[in-house]
């Protein structure tokens, strides 16, 4: 009768065992993924302290015996991109200069184009978004010489605007689609309402649609600012000499030097031009996860 | 002086497909119009064609005599509270209820007077400063109310506005509704399901089935005498009594037969209606068949039927017997003692009674 009654109790035990055991093994597994993925980045951090004496001698994974900041300094101000030897500095701020004016356009078009196409018919308006999609997934590399021509007639060719104008152009296609997914999940009675109110159409558009916007618009400007702020193609395609961003600068930087590599200036050279994008995603990244999963909007 | 709305000859598609058929309704400054009919007929259509949110196929629609056919929404001076309230979610209450007159330029005096008449006669002042988020359905469902109260327009719509409530709020609301109408003497199309909203609310119920309008009437015509049996069957609750029987012409008066199961033919007269085709089906309420103890008077026709079933309902008590190959069903006292299986002498008040042609559905009578 006991062993009747105490063993469900034991096996109860036992199963809970195997649970945390599991769970255990779980943490370790992603443990060692993290780990891994983290390697390189742990190169490049501890290289780029290193003097290059030092990186000549001692093993790449070992930490740095005597920590020196001045790869770094080199490499925002010093370096070398082909004839010049200002660092990434001067590339630093162009990126920016392309990066903040196309992120903040392509937001607010893609915002207004969401809402249209969810809120606003008008026949064809399936087709041009499934125009839109596909450009989404168009590759770059096949654009590249029908919009050098395009830069050229605008008298836009080699300038930071002309670059702008691309990003814009390009990034259209993803900011329609999240603001058209995020927008039609909010009820079109919600429009008629408004419109009764007599409310129009920017008038809904900016009372009623951006406050509900923050998720999505937290997810595009994250997207957005990541695609543009790395993009090296459409950059070493479309500047020249004194409006390239900061990537085709670090290529430059890596490529350029001769003699000795200088191993430790790349690393801190590579590393800041990835920083704006780490800073956003430590500062946003978890309304980035909500954003993308930010579901129906309760009235 | 113009009829407050008039809709002409709407017609309604949606593509190839035609949702309003043909809709004449006129309705007069103050008139209650209730709309009702099953699910997915037009009645939410019918409601956005009159304000502009849905353009219309065919047809004009007139707001106190001014043709609206073309005009936006925004300019045909109507309010509208929606099924589902469609409240502004990031917007405080107070901010919704005011977001209309903000829009047209109302200055800010008005705006606050307003808004504090509204809100003490909707009783929803402690929640002004609210989202809609945190307003319970009761709440939700006043603020759509007062968002369109405040604007003071020639005709109020309404689409189901009290679809989402629980029971006792539902009938708190919709003497809210009637005060409010009393009250404000305004003129308001209401789309209901509830049969006695439509019953309690309407000045005039339309009744619609596949976006073809069946019939139009006070409550009491459509009760009493619906126009066919769609009406018949859809307006009150427990159903009319819809009786397959046979007619034959009988001196001055008509013999109507109706079959049995397992027993002689029921068989009434009729001294009223005498140009009856053969075949009817004839229509009664429950409350028009009695114990024939009760019910008395020159049209009342008693027999004795067998009870089948005995459902009691609190106030009354509902008795079913088979006659004509259906249960039909009377609607008696609390206190009958009517058991299953027992012989029952019924009245059957043939003064209220309905005839049908069987294959078109039209009254006969
Ligand atoms: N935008 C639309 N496109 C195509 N068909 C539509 C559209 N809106 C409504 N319909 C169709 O029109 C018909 C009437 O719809 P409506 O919403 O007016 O019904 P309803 O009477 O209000 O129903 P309910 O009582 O369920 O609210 C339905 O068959 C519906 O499928
Ligand atoms: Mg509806």
């Amino acid at each position: 009768m006991t062993d009747f009654i105490s063993n469900p109790d034991a096996k109860h035990k036992s199963g809970k065992a195997t649970k945390i055991a599991l769970r255990w093994f779980l943490l370790l597994l992603l443990l060692i993924f993290a780990l891994y993925y983290l390697m390189p980045l742990f190169v490049m951090v501890t290289t780029s302290l290193k003097s290059l004496e030092e990186i000549r001698t001692g093993s790449l994974v070992a930490l740095p015996r005597e920590v020196t900041f001045d790869a770094w300094k080199t490499a925002w101000s010093g370096a070398c991109t082909g004839i010049q030897c200002q660092g990434l500095q001067p590339y630093f701020w162009n990126s920016i200069l392309i990066a903040v004016p196309a992120v903040f356009l392509s937001t607010l078009f893609g915002a207004m184009n969401g809402y249209i196409i969810a809120h606003w018919k008008f026949k064809g308006a399936n087709l041009i978004f499934s125009m839109m999609l596909f450009g989404c997934f168009i590759p770059f590399q096949v654009v590249i010489l029908p919009m050098a021509r395009v830069l050229g007639m605008m008298g836009l060719a080699g300038s930071i605007q002309g670059l702008i104008f691309v990003h814009v152009i390009y990034g259209l296609g993803f900011t329609t689609l999240f603001f058209r997914n995020y927008y039609v999940s909010i009820p079109g009675e919600l429009v008629k309402a408004a419109k009764v109110d007599g409310a129009g159409f920017f008038r809904i558009f900016w009372s009623i649609f951006l406050p509900l916007s923050l998720p999505i618009i937290v997810v595009t400007v994250i997207w957005q600012f990541t695609q543009i702020w790395n993009d090296f193609l459409f950059g070493v395609s479309f500047s020249q000499a004194g409006t390239q961003p900061i990537t085709v600068a670090l290529n430059n930087i890596v490529n350029s030097t001769t003699g000795v590599k200088e191993y430790n200036v790349d690393m801190a050279a590579a590393i800041i031009a990835a920083l704006p994008t780490l800073f956003v995603y430590v500062v946003a990244g978890k309304y980035f996860i909500r954003g993308l999963t930010a579901g129906s909007v309760k009235g | 002086m113009s009829p407050i709305l008039k809709v002409k000859n709407l017609v309604k598609n949606f593509g190839s497909t035609e949702v309003l058929k043909d809709i004449n309704i006129s309705i007069e400054s103050g008139d209650f119009l209730v709309l009702v009919g099953p699910s997915g007929c037009g009645k939410s259509t019918l409601l956005n064609c009159i304000a502009g949110l849905e353009p219309i196929s065919a047809g004009e629609v007139f707001i106190d005599g001014r043709n609206m056919t073309d005009v936006s929404p925004k300019d045909r001076d109507i309010a509208m509270v929606f099924q589902s309230y469609a409240l502004y979610p990031t917007m405080s209450v107070a901010k919704n209820i005011t977001f209309g007159m903000k829009v047209r330029g109302v200055d800010t005096e008005t705006q606050k007077r307003k808004l504090a008449e509204v809100a003490r006669q909707l009783q929803i002042e402690p929640e002004l400063n609210r989202r809609p988020g945190q307003l319970s359905g009761g709440q939700r469902q006043r603020v759509a109310m007062g968002r369109a109260l405040v604007r003071d327009p020639k005709l109020f719509l309404f689409d189901e506005p009290l679809s989402n409530l629980d029971a006792k709020l539902r009938v708190e609301m919709r003497t809210e509704i009637k005060r409010l109408h009393h009250d404000l003497g305004a003129s308001m199309v209401y789309v209901t399901h509830d049969q006695i909203e439509a019953m309690t609310l309407a000045t005039t119920i339309v009744v619609m089935k596949s976006g073809v309008i069946q019939q139009i009437g006070t409550p009491a015509e459509i009760y009493g005498r619906p126009q066919n049996l769609f009406v018949a069957d859809f307006m009150g609750s427990p159903a009319m009594n819809l009786i397959k029987a046979k007619a034959t012409k009988n001196g001055a008066g008509t013999k109507i037969e109706i079959s049995r199961e397992n027993s002689a033919p029921l068989i009434l007269t009729d001294t009223q209606n005498t140009n009856l085709p053969e075949n009817v089906i004839l229509g009664l309420r429950p409350e028009d068949i009695a114990e024939a103890s009760m019910r008395s008077g020159p049209q009342v026709q008693t027999a004795t039927c067998l009870v089948d079933i005995v459902e009691p309902a609190g106030a009354d008590t509902y008795v079913m017997s088979k006659l004509g190959g259906k249960e039909v069903t009377a609607r008696l006292h609390a206190e009958t003692g009517a058991q299953p299986g027992q012989l029952l002498e019924f009245a059957f008040d043939l003064g209220k009674v309905s005839y049908f042609e069987p294959e078109t559905g039209q009254r006969l009578n």
